[in-house]
């Protein structure tokens, strides 16, 4: 790529863009912190040590960033074919209570339990979001909107799933049932978790990055990745070139739901909630990681810092509540961050496009 | 069998069950009369459960600190156009993707209700109660349509104002004419970026009044779940009405009913039913129904297709 001037001063234009609204979304969360009654260094303190100050910490940002570059990198690969599925939050939660359905069931368990418990949840996942596939491809529902949907109803399917002891709801002898959720996962058909300076790292770190790089490589050299950025770019092509668009659409649909299934399920084996299932047991993560995306701008490589980031902005707020500070307070962050990422590119591009536009005018 | 019946009679009969159906479709109305002219011009806005949800806790805010009906139900529009500000200005001026925007507010906001709640000590109350006369005394319909609480009458004149506006104003051509084809609009001199943006100021002034409307009309009380997901089957009840507005009313009556059913159903029937698939019921019958009725309408032709000038 050969580097003019003007491309330079854009590409600087950018990073200051990018500075400038990051620093901006802070100062707002800062203000919003200092007028509810807090103190925005304290609570800046708290986050890095519940992030990785503290002894144990970093494991713990690790073990929530693993699924997020999970979600990231399946929701890219729907994105890529031009398809918006943002019901990543539910395909989560059906995957791991796909998986729940093995892996707390059938109780001595075993690696193999284990095995095919995550391919059920991939399942899962991929089936949750195959209905949208079905809605889109048979009924013109926009794909936007069934996946939300699917959202609401995935944690009330979940939670019903905890209210049958034939289900998944944890039997106990002699104890009212109230609280729902099930059962712990068989000791034997669980992932392994090295610890490494004292910290918990589960095993789904390595294969979350494994994933991602996969991921990134299908899409940018294999034939099935150039048909679905062709089907992105342009359905119409696409269509001519014999890539069809309700078979690869679909597929991509069912491989970013089978991510988020498989995301869903390596959490419940590595011990996520105590190794037991529940309706809240998604905790986000589908929502983080479809963020992680869209800030990553669907590469799977730059999902990988901003996964990170994420889960320390996730593991710090719990240790917010001791400064005296709501731990929602990371959502409002989370949420300002994002908006404030979608900015710089789109002015950097309208700036670019006034500029070619002016010299355009001054030629005429 | 006969006892199936008789309660399938209570059913249809039950007064109580239009009434709550009148209020559970009314907000969803609110949303979707403007999610529908946002939709027109080419945006599909699923930012209006942020905007819901910004007018319902601004109302609450506004009624708190003044106990003025009205007053906080105007304040209650202006958040959601604050609220919807950002998803116009973001998506049809700076051209960002517009779903990346609108789930981003939606989880925004959501996040920035639950800090700033509690640092209100909020205390709202349900508006009076206005029986229409006349029109009240029709059987079963007339408590349902015409013996609610004040503010829910602004229903009856949010769906005109919306088929007005979108229908018999030169901005309301021009605003179709920018979601059907942008392009041609485009060089017959209409600003298309600016139609989109004021199509979505509007949506978020309609919805931030209904967020307003249901907090002081039906649930009376704040909490930052009232709103949970009510903007989504707005949109579903939008894409069911194939565009309409008369179809996207009855969309929403519909899911109104469905939601109505939920609460009603185990007092009618005298049987409980699952919690879980009782709260899951208004989306199972959202999906079900668009399952059915979804196919046979035609969306505005550039629906979701960002506009940028010189690039088809």
């Amino acid at each position: 790529m050969t580097t003019t001037p003007s491309a330079k001063r854009d590409r600087i234009e950018l990073i200051a863009l990018y500075i400038v609204s990051i620093i901006a979304a802070f100062v707002i969360a800062a203000i919003l912190v200092n007028t509810s009654g807090g103190s925005w260094s304290k609570a800046v303190e708290a986050m890095m040590n519940g992030a990785f100050k503290n002894p144990g910490r970093w494991g713990e940002t690790l073990r929530r960033a693993a699924p997020l570059l999970i979600v990231a990198a399946g929701s890219a690969i729907a994105a890529k074919a031009g398809i918006i599925n943002i019901g990543q939050e539910g395909q989560v939660l059906i995957g791991a209570t796909g998986a729940a359905f093995i892996m707390t069931k059938i109780q001595p368990g075993s690696p193999l339990m284990l095995i095919l418990g995550v391919l059920l949840g991939m399942l899962a996942g991929a089936a949750w979001a195959g209905i949208s596939a079905l809605l889109y491809y048979w009924r013109r529902v926009p794909v936007v909107l069934s996946t939300l949907l699917l959202v609401y109803l995935s944690s009330q399917i979940t939670g019903y799933t905890m209210t049958r002891k034939f289900l998944l709801l944890e039997v106990l002898e002699g104890s009212p049932t109230k609280i729902q959720n099930s059962a712990k996962t068989a000791v034997n058909s669980r992932l392994g978790i090295l610890h490494i300076f004292g910290n918990n790292v589960p095993l789904t770190v390595p294969i979350a990055i494994i994933f991602a790089v996969g991921v990134a490589y299908m899409l940018a050299h294999s034939v099935w990745g150039f048909r679905l950025k062709m089907l992105g770019l342009n359905p119409r092509t696409a269509q001519r070139a014999g890539v069809s668009h309700v078979r690869f659409g679909t597929m991509a649909l069912l491989t970013s739901g089978a991510a988020a299934g498989l995301a869903g399920s390596l959490m419940l084996a590595t011990g996520e909630s105590n190794y037991r299932a529940s309706s809240g047991f998604a905790a986000s993560v589908g929502w983080d990681g479809l963020l992680v995306a869209l800030v990553a701008r669907n590469n799977p490589y730059a999902s990988i810092p901003v996964a990170l980031a994420f889960a320390c902005l996730h593991t710090g707020s719990n240790f917010l509540a001791a400064a005296g500070v709501e731990s929602v307070l990371v959502d409002v962050i989370r949420g300002l961050l994002v908006l404030a990422l979608f900015i710089p590119p789109a002015v950097s591009e309208l700036r670019k496009k006034r500029r070619v536009l002016a010299t355009l005018t001054e030629r005429a | 069998m006969l006892a199936f019946l008789g309660s399938f009679g209570d059913i249809l009969a039950n007064g109580p069950l239009y009434q709550s159906t009148f209020r559970l479709a009314a907000i969803l109305v609110f949303a979707a009369a403007g999610e529908w002219v946002a939709e027109r011009a080419g945006t599909i806005n699923i930012s209006v459960e942020a905007m819901l949800l910004g007018g319902h806790f601004a109302t609450a805010i506004a009624y708190t600190q003044t106990s003025n009906f009205a007053f906080s139900l105007f304040v209650g529009a202006i958040a959601g156009i604050f609220v919807s500000s950002f998803q116009a200005y973001l998506s049809h001026y700076l051209n960002a993707d517009q779903f990346g925007i609108g789930l981003t507010l939606n989880i925004l906001l959501l996040g920035l209700v639950a800090f700033l709640e509690p640092n209100f000590d909020l205390s709202t109350k349900l508006a009076g109660e206005v029986k229409v006369p006349l029109l009240y005394d029709i059987p079963i319909l007339g408590p349902a349509m015409f013996g609610q609480r004040w503010p829910m009458y602004l229903v009856y004149a949010v769906v005109p104002l919306s088929w007005w506006l979108l229908m018999r104003t030169k901005w309301g051509l021009e605003v179709r004419a920018v979601g059907e084809d942008p392009q041609a609009a485009d060089v017959t001199g209409i600003h298309v970026n600016a139609r989109r943006r004021h199509a979505i100021l509007y949506t978020g002034f309609i919805a931030g009044l209904g967020g307003g409307v249901y907090l002081l009309g039906q649930v009376g009380r704040f909490e930052s779940g009232n709103i949970g997901g009510k903007g989504i089957i707005a949109i579903a009840a939008v894409i069911f009405g194939g565009w309409t507005l008369r179809g996207a009313v009855a969309g929403c009556i519909l899911f109104g009913y469905v939601d109505a059913l939920r609460l009603n159903l185990p007092n009618i029937v005298g049987h409980d039913f699952n919690a879980q698939l009782l709260a899951a019921l208004p989306f199972l019958a959202t999906i079900v129904v668009m399952l059915i009725f979804a196919k046979h309408t035609r969306q505005p032709a550039s629906l979701a297709r960002p506009f940028i000038r010189g690039l088809k």
